[in-house]
């Protein structure tokens, strides 16, 4: 397999990675609006800092980029930042920077081997690890890396200085608050969006006076019922259409939980958007429109498919909001029926009944959202509001211990200083900066430059976390959304025949399909129906069938058109048509 | 392609010539040539002179070569055609057995002579190729964000030209900005690519398939820069871009954009909009799992030995990757099944494996049947032929 995968996809020509340009071509990214916005910001941040804070222009800007443009955020990141790094007294130097940043913080007593030794164990094949096949590849990308950095030492940008942090046992100290994703699912306009918006606002994480400048300008545009909407759906695409095209990640907090929203979208269309976002959730919110004949035709449609995605991609809790009770009066018949048929259909998709809520709510009043609805309008409901019901999910487990796993969700320039940056969930595993990561298929390496946990800045990262990673040593050309980044000294596999175990909700006969596991979907073939199964006990019942029906488990052979990076086990989507035909265990 | 001139026998003896004239024919002649026919057409050979001196010196002869067929290549990209062979006839340039490889060329005529002599199937892709009926080609651009596949659409094959990848920032609080500018700098890049490959002084309809808005997005940037740059052939072609509907930007979805109203409109009765219809009421059938569709070689060939694809309905669906077998007797056998069917009065399709129906039939082994009456367990008691029941996945095909 080349690692110059996208060069060799192209057929004759030259290649048409076009956003490799746009890392080289000096071009910082911003608009003629950020730029003033900047160079307004750095003088009110000046301004608020006076001038016993030596800081360079470079420095304010990267923070407002960061926070973007709040002077008042900027001022109190840069204020801490220096109270907690600085040596008291002592005049700071100028060229200090987040990522190099090594003098000033106590140094972390190193107890793991550095990221070097571990390469080099990588090599040798040494240190227990039964180097599998890429690795091999890799660790020779990375001896070809260090020894180039050997022989001349002092040409390049030096590369990042790993503190040799003890990342899981820092973790352990931490005790931060649970940190949970959730993904809100359901039909297209059920109100997912506004729901989330709406409660954004109430908690105080988006102010009243943006949601009356998105009200001012979507009424602009004739969509003045989709201000709280806004505050998710961000690209013009979606504003001027009214609708979500993809996921949306916001955070909010409570006392006991660091949240983080994944609006998906409802249109079936985006359903691998969708898919991307339900992979990172813990637990769902199916919102469903209680209006007439609304809930009956989302039940027919993405309702439906979402509930069955999120439930085959290991989601097990799931808190149904029965949105837009406010268009049928609050009608408890209403609520009682939407209650009865979802529940039902939910169990057969299998959920277990004591992991399925019910909250009778409106996105668009706010009622029962973050704060309860005023007495007499719902008098047939006590029970807990959204967030309060948000509030009662467990702390995951994570696999803190696993080798390093982290599927890309995004490549973009993460700001002056970082012209490559990904972003994504860890999956398994943890980081730290400094560390050299792997990603495949391209099997190119990378170092950890500096890295966001939850937007904040942060020296290591573990699994469950949202991170942003800033790279550096890679070309761009070697990311995709989809791949996988991994530790050098174990990587994940680049596999194209996949034995599928898989639970049909349509019929299946060798096809052409489309694989999905969270942001990775690539085309591949169904090749052979190896047997249906016995649901309960795995036993086979029928060998090489000629078509499984919907609702049977049956294992098959699926051909892939490329490699990609995939392990057992891993849960997979099929997709034919834009229908999801089945959904399954990598074996 | 043209038929020059043509003396078969009722044996099946004699040979045919044939005059390439466009990409297509090349694709036909790849489905007619095989090993151990006799192919004559010129040539480009090198040889090498001595002199008195003894210095050796070595140029090209355009020579007419005869060849015993030893290997097909096809380039479908390319569309050119590599034959392989040893040579059958000695002329003053070549010697009986040396090799040579012939690359067959357009507008010159070549002449073949079967091995096995002129079967009803060969017969039938002289019939579709000499076809004087021509139907314009249609490129379409089967993309979601980020990905683009450039295609053209034939009555025989579907031919991927070129594939654009390329990143765009998703949408991130606050940054809408960034995803907004990597998808106009894609479209930018697929438009150019696009008007590399697509000559527009010969206008045709250009379809934009995608999930979404993209395609959407894509057809007013097109007419946007049209309009912004003045470029008349883009401007002159504005109706020509269609929006069409497709699930996702992987080229498989193709098999959707034929199916479109859009598309069907205008190509209603195309051999491959037929198709495509065939292979959609096979599906249809075979999910009905009432023993009247059946795939696979030995599923097929039992029905067909039980007269169940006959008179009434019987449907034979078979691919034209089947007749390029490497084996004598592979091919045979797929030819006197042909045969039977249609002396039983079923219809008989052969499957182009180069256009989208065709993949689907080539997933399912190459061979399909439409049952005139069900029949139950044709798969059962053969558990020990593993691997003739195995369909074969054509990942060459995958790509394409
Ligand atoms: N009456 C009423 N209307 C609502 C409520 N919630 C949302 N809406 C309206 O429903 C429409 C769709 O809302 P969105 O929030 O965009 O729906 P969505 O589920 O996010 O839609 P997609 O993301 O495109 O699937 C908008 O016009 C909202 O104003 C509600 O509680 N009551
Ligand atoms: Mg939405």
């Amino acid at each position: 397999m080349s690692r110059h995968r996208i060069k060799n996809v192209d057929l004759d020509e030259d290649d048409f990675y076009d956003s490799g340009e746009d890392y080289d071509d000096g071009d910082d990214g911003l608009t003629v609006e950020d730029r003033e916005q900047l160079s307004r910001g750095t003088k009110q941040v000046r301004d608020v800092l006076g001038p016993d804070i030596a800081i360079t222009d470079q420095e304010i800007q990267e923070t407002l980029w960061h926070y973007y443009y709040d002077v008042g955020k900027s001022v109190t990141w840069i204020l801490n930042q220096r109270a907690s790094s600085q040596p008291k007294g002592s005049k700071k130097s100028k060229k200090e920077t987040k990522a190099t940043d090594t003098v000033a913080t106590p140094t972390k007593k190193a107890e793991g081997p550095s990221p070097d030794d571990l390469v080099t164990a990588a090599q040798s094949g040494k240190g227990g690890n039964k180097a599998s096949k890429p690795s091999t590849k890799q660790a020779s990308t990375e001896k070809e890396k260090n020894e180039k950095s050997a022989v001349a030492p002092a040409v390049e940008v030096p590369k990042p200085k790993s503190k040799n942090i003890n990342v899981l046992a820092e973790y352990e100290k931490s005790k931060r608050k649970n940190a949970a994703n959730f993904v809100v699912i359901g039909h297209v306009d059920a109100g997912k969006s506004t729901l989330m918006g709406r409660l954004l606002l109430d908690l105080k994480v988006v102010d009243q006076r943006t949601i009356d400048r998105f009200r001012k300008e979507a009424e602009r545009v004739g969509k003045s019922s989709f201000a709280f909407a806004w505050v998710l759906d961000q690209t013009s695409e979606e504003r001027t259409r009214g609708v979500t095209i993809d996921i949306a990640t916001n955070k909010f907090e409570t006392e006991k939980t660091n949240f983080t929203i994944l609006d998906a979208p409802g249109h079936r269309d985006f359903i691998p958007n969708m898919i991307a976002g339900a992979s990172q959730a813990d637990f769902a919110v199916l919102v469903v429109d209680a209006s007439t004949g609304s809930f009956e035709s989302g039940l027919k449609g993405q309702t439906k498919e979402h509930a069955l995605l999120v439930r085959s991609m290991g989601v097990q809790r799931i808190i149904v909001a029965v949105n837009k009770l406010d268009t049928v009066g609050w009608s408890h018949e209403r609520f009682q029926e939407i209650e009865q048929q979802a529940s039902s259909f939910l169990t057969s998709a299998g959920f277990q009944p004591k992991n399925i809520s019910f909250v009778p709510c409106s996105g668009l009043t706010g009622d029962n959202i973050a704060h309860r609805a005023p007495d007499g309008l719902v008098p047939w409901y006590e029970g807990p509001t959204l967030v309060d019901e948000l509030d009662k999910s467990e702390p995951a487990s994570r696999a803190l211990e696993k080798p390093l796993r982290l599927t890309i969700g995004d490549i973009f320039r993460g700001g002056i200083q970082n012209p490559l940056s990904i972003s994504g969930r860890l999956d398994a595993g943890h980081l730290q900066i400094g560390d050299p990561i792997v990603a495949m298929p391209s099997g190119e390496t990378a170092y950890v430059k500096a890295l966001d946990v939850d937007e904040e800045p942060a020296e290591w990262a573990v699994a469950g976390q949202n991170v942003v990673l800033h790279l550096s040593d890679i070309d761009p050309i070697h990311l995709r959304t989809g791949d996988v980044v991994c530790s050098p000294t174990s990587p994940i596999k680049n596999i194209s025949t996949l034995t599928i175990k898989l639970l049909a909700f349509d019929h299946i006969t060798p096809m052409h399909i489309d694989v999905h596991r969270g942001r990775l979907h690539t085309p591949g073939q169904i090749t052979q129906l190896v047997a249906t199964l016995d649901k309960s006990t795995g036993q086979v019942l029928k060998k090489k069938p000629k078509l499984v029906q919907p609702g049977s488990v049956a294992r098959v052979v699926v051909q892939l058109a490329n490699p990609v990076p995939l392990e057992a086990p891993s849960r997979i989507v099929l997709r034919s048509n834009g229908e999801t035909v089945a959904a399954g265990l990598l074996e | 392609m043209r038929l020059i001139k043509q003396n078969i026998e009722r044996d099946g003896s004699g040979s045919v010539t044939l005059y390439p004239e466009e990409p297509e024919d090349m694709w036909h002649a790849y489905n007619l040539i095989r090993p151990n026919d006799l192919l004559r057409a010129s040539a480009l050979r090198r040889v090498t002179t001595e002199s008195s001196t003894g210095s050796t010196a070595s140029h090209r002869v355009q020579t007419t070569l005869s060849i015993r067929v030893t290997g097909i290549d096809f380039d479908p990209q390319a569309g050119q055609l590599h034959v392989a062979g040893r040579i059958a006839e000695e002329n003053k340039y070549v010697k009986i057995g040396q090799y040579h490889t012939l690359d067959l060329e357009l507008q010159r005529n070549f002449t073949l002579e079967k091995g096995e002599g002129w079967d009803s199937v060969a017969l039938d892709v002289i019939r579709e190729a000499i076809d004087p009926q021509k139907r314009a080609d249609i490129a379409a651009v089967v993309m979601q964000e980020g990905l683009a596949n450039i295609c053209l659409i034939t009555e025989h094959q579907t031919i991927l030209r070129q594939r654009i990848e390329s990143n765009i920032p998703r949408k991130r609080q606050g940054r809408s900005g960034d995803h907004d500018k990597g998808l106009t700098k894609f479209f930018e890049t697929t438009l150019e690519t696009l008007l590399r490959h697509v000559d527009l002084s010969a206008p045709k309809p250009i379809l934009l398939a995608s999930p979404g808005f993209t395609a959407a997005s894509f057809q007013k940037y097109i007419i946007d820069t049209a309009t912004s740059t003045g470029d008349k052939a883009l401007l002159a072609n504005k109706s020509n871009f269609l929006v069409v509907h497709s699930s996702s930007g992987h080229l498989h979805s193709l098999n959707e954009v034929l199916k479109s109203p859009e598309v069907l409109a205008r190509l209603k009765d195309t051999k491959y909009a037929r198709e495509t219809r065939l292979m959609d009421d096979f599906f249809t059938l075979l999910r009905k799992d009432d023993g009247r569709a059946w795939y696979g070689p030995n599923e097929v060939s039992k029905a067909v030995d039980k007269s169940a694809v006959g008179r009434g309905g019987g449907i034979l669906l078979i691919s034209n990757s089947l007749f390029r077998s490497q084996s004598v007797s592979e091919r045979r056998r797929w030819v006197s099944l042909v045969d039977r069917v249609n002396e039983e009065g079923g219809e008989v399709r052969i499957l182009s494996s180069q256009h989208e129906s065709g993949k689907r039939l080539e997933a399912l082994g190459g061979i399909a049947a439409i049952l005139t009456f069900p029949l139950e367990d044709l798969d059962e008691e053969e558990e020990a032929e593993d691997t003739e029941d195995t369909p074969n996945a054509d990942m060459g095909n995958l790509q394409i």
